[in-house]
């Protein structure tokens, strides 16, 4: 017997009570919500509003790409677009993209809790995102900044263009996400239900768990880092200066001890969703459940001892360069136990091949090559020639993009039906995927490419010999585009229009399911207790029963 | 069950719907205190890094500065906070023993001993901007003409301006905490909130208790 519709409705009082989206209908029941699946749903629409924007900055750059020369923005402008893609893209779309959108959602859900430990700061820290995002933008009408995401020193500190409010707008942004990080450890903490033991935690669990272990200890380094360039250039204070005997170094090693981290709050979330859905959609328990979870662990440990890497050409000693290269293979070594325990999780399941299942097929691509292309660039020697080259971008992009969204849309539609109760089409979400996968490879192996030929990063203008393979990185990028595109237009065709979904349409045993879709505002009416693991197809129970009190 | 138990006899709004019962409220409230004290340590890291590396850069220029500070407006100072920081406990103590009176003056004092911290801080930074022993670029102290000078007194306007910024945030915590006191809702039954700006408070004091030999004695 499977988990039922009748077990589910049981678990949530039925239809008698309303689903949180029809607890309150107004605008202000929205926005003065304590409800973490409210406040999830509004961080949802927000970072795919920005995602579209970071793809749209995106996009314009890869169309100033087509010419060699100076074409359609001056060399200025195009400095402020991939700052902007930078920024937008790291800070608003993926850093809180899984966590505090469906972290934030589903993770109570699979505790059995309630609500968040902190309800209030959750909606606080989506009012400080928006403060942030607000801020960011207001810079860009400004004229937006022209440094990179990466804010370097002294250049971020003497440069005409507005980096003051951006800098400002990030070190909000992180307040943010340490709120949420430390919203979700302490909800881990004390608020899961009966039974549900640490070993018995989802591995979605696990691993945002993980990623918010990164978030408090890593964003306050960046948030004072930035606050010194802002400081600095408000009152020449010159920490970062060389001409007041500042080392800019120590900014790139400040920035680094988050900023590298910050990958892995990218792509630890994404890591959970892959390790939920494979199961989910290969019918079968979780293979090396433990392999899984304390690899998570290792990659927030060993993260925070791997941000040199980015500093081998920054005059860093040959002993330090070896120590931080070798620190960083130990992600790789990590990533690997993961992708050999969801590989081993198909090995013999009942795989159906649903729209979620295509993006973790494009998920363990991606991860491998993007994995494998990092422990290549953490050999200092292979380092030293592709260094600030595109073979960089198209390594982090195939991490980021390639992983990070992969696992974002396999969420999407792995959750729709529990988040809004609503079918998206199956045959529209496979076409998605397939023109997504075959444009993200379009536009960044030739990236590789152009990397290894020495086309460097961030430049203007290049030999007209690169331009056979920008034009072809464009043109991918522009199929991306449209990949996205569909996927915004079905779904929301689906929102509206689409029709209801069962409770449980994947037949689920991950904790999350065993409520109704969408779920009431108190998520459920009894705590459940757990009595198993999660996603254990092998018995015939539900994952969690209800003791009668 | 419990939940109801636990909320009975306590003021409204103490006890939250999805916690099953005070204890482990509690238990939530005291750990997302020390993450966030956790957050604040490495917040000022990232000054005591920058410290640590200019200090070896120009350890003449820092020792040469560090005597041209007052040590005498520095230390006491130090024991305006640690003296701070036992009236803030005995607060608690009281507020645990449930007498509130003496709790609340207790937390009066404590917002005294803040104030009279932030008075002194202001004597000194007038000094600096009368001698011209400024950050960077606005640096003009005739007293010490060494290379690193200037890097010295940025450093030290960062590390006491952001603390000086948490003294005031921590006054603010305290101010909210007497108001809770005075209002009744701490007793020997419940007063985590009360522990809870304590800890803030204690972690103002203890950042002081390092940046005081940094900068002022060695």
């Amino acid at each position: 017997m499977r988990l039922s519709e009748a077990d589910s409705h049981a678990l949530a009082g039925a239809s008698a009570v309303p689903t949180y989206l029809h607890d309150g209908t107004t605008v202000m029941s929205w926005l003065n919500t304590r409800d973490h699946k409210r406040v999830g749903v509004m961080f949802l629409v927000s970072v795919i509003l920005f995602f579209f924007l970071g793809g749209i900055f995106a996009l314009l750059l890869r169309f100033k790409l087509l010419q060699p020369g100076p074409f359609f923005v001056d060399a200025l402008g195009y400095n402020r677009l991939f700052t902007l893609h930078g920024i937008v893209m790291i800070f608003l779309f993926l850093i809180p993209s899984i966590p505090s959108a469906f972290g934030n959602f589903v993770l109570p859900l699979m505790l059995g809790a309630r609500d968040v430990a902190f309800p209030r700061l959750n909606l606080a820290s989506f009012y400080l995102y928006l403060a942030g995002a607000i801020l960011a933008i207001w810079a860009m009408v400004q004229g937006g900044a022209d440094t990179g995401w990466t804010f370097y020193t002294p250049y971020s500190s003497t440069t005409a263009t507005q980096v003051f409010p951006v800098l400002l707008g990030v070190f909000i942004l992180g307040f943010s996400s340490i709120l949420t990080g430390l919203n979700f450890i302490v909800t881990v903490h004390t608020l899961r239900a009966p039974g549900l033991n640490w070993m018995r935690l989802p591995l979605f669990v696990w691993s945002i768990y993980a990623t918010s272990v990164i978030q408090v200890l890593a964003t306050p380094v960046l948030g004072i880092t930035v606050l010194v360039v802002a400081v600095e250039r408000v009152g020449g204070f010159g920490l970062f200066d060389p001409a007041r005997g500042g080392d800019p170094v120590l900014f790139q090693h400040m920035f680094w001890f988050y900023s590298h981290p910050a990958v892995y709050i990218m792509v630890l979330p994404g890591m959970g969703v892959i390790s939920e859905t494979v199961s989910a959609f290969s019918r079968k328990n979780p293979f090396g459940y433990k392999a899984i979870a304390m690899s998570s662990l290792g990659i927030a440990f060993v993260g925070f001892f791997t941000w040199g890497h980015h500093m081998f050409v920054a005059g860093q000693s040959t002993f330090n360069a070896g120590a931080f290269g070798i620190l960083s293979m130990f992600v790789g070594v990590f990533t690997a136990i993961k992708v050999f325990n969801w590989v081993g999780t198909m090995y013999r399941g009942a795989i159906s091949f649903r729209t979620p299942f295509a993006y973790i097929c494009g998920f363990l691509y991606f991860i491998v090559f993007g994995g494998m292309t990092g422990v290549a660039l953490a050999t200092t020697s292979l380092d030293i020639h592709w260094h600030d080259t595109y073979f960089v971008v198209a390594h982090f992009h195939f991490i980021m993009v390639g992983a990070s969204v992969m696992a974002f849309l396999a969420a999407l539609h792995y959750w729709f039906p529990k988040m809004f109760g609503k079918t998206y089409p199956e045959g529209w979400g496979l076409v998605a995927a397939s023109l997504i996968i075959l444009g993200f490879n379009a536009t960044f192996i030739p990236q590789f490419l152009l990397g290894n030929f020495g086309m460097p990063r961030r430049y203007y203008q290049y030999p007209e010999h690169f331009q056979a393979l920008n034009v072809a990185s464009t043109a991918g990028a522009t199929l991306l585009g449209f990949g996205f595109l569909i996927i915004l237009i079905y779904l929301a065709i689906a929102l509206k229009w689409g029709s209801r979904s069962e409770t449980n349409p994947w037949r689920s045993k991950g904790f999350e399911w065993l409520t109704a879709s969408p779920p009431p505002t108190h998520n459920f009416d009894e705590t459940p207790t757990i009595t198993q693991m999660p996603h254990d197809y092998r018995t015939h129970e539900p994952g969690g029963v209800i003791r009668v009190a | 069950m419990s939940h109801e138990a636990d909320a009975l006899g306590l003021p409204p709004g103490i006890l939250a719907h999805h916690f099953s019962s005070l204890a482990r409220q509690n238990e939530a409230m005291r750990l997302g205190m020390w993450l966030f004290l956790a957050t604040e340590v490495l917040l000022f890291a990232g000054l005591f890094t920058g410290y640590s590396v200019y200090r070896f850069q120009f350890p003449e220029a820092f020792a040469e500065c560090s005597r041209h500070l007052e040590l005498t407006l520095g230390t006491v100072n130090t024991l305006v906070l640690i003296t701070s920081s036992l009236t803030v406990a005995l607060a608690i103590h009281y507020a645990r023993t449930d007498r509130r009176r003496a709790a609340a003056i207790c937390l009066v004092i404590t917002l005294l001993f803040a104030l009279s911290f932030l008075g002194i801080k202001a004597v000194e930074y007038a000094a600096h901007f009368h001698e011209r022993s400024l950050p960077g670029k606005y640096y003009a102290y005739e007293a010490v003409k060494i290379p690193g000078a200037a890097m010295f007194f940025s450093v030290y306007f960062l590390m006491t301006g952001l603390h000086g910024l948490h003294v005031i945030a921590g006054m603010s915590v305290l101010s909210w905490i007497l108001r809770r006191t005075l209002q009744g809702r701490y007793s020997s039954r419940y007063y985590t909130g009360l522990e809870l700006g304590g800890l803030y408070w204690h972690l103002v004091d203890l950042i002081w208790i390092f940046l005081y030999p940094l900068l002022y004695l060695i």
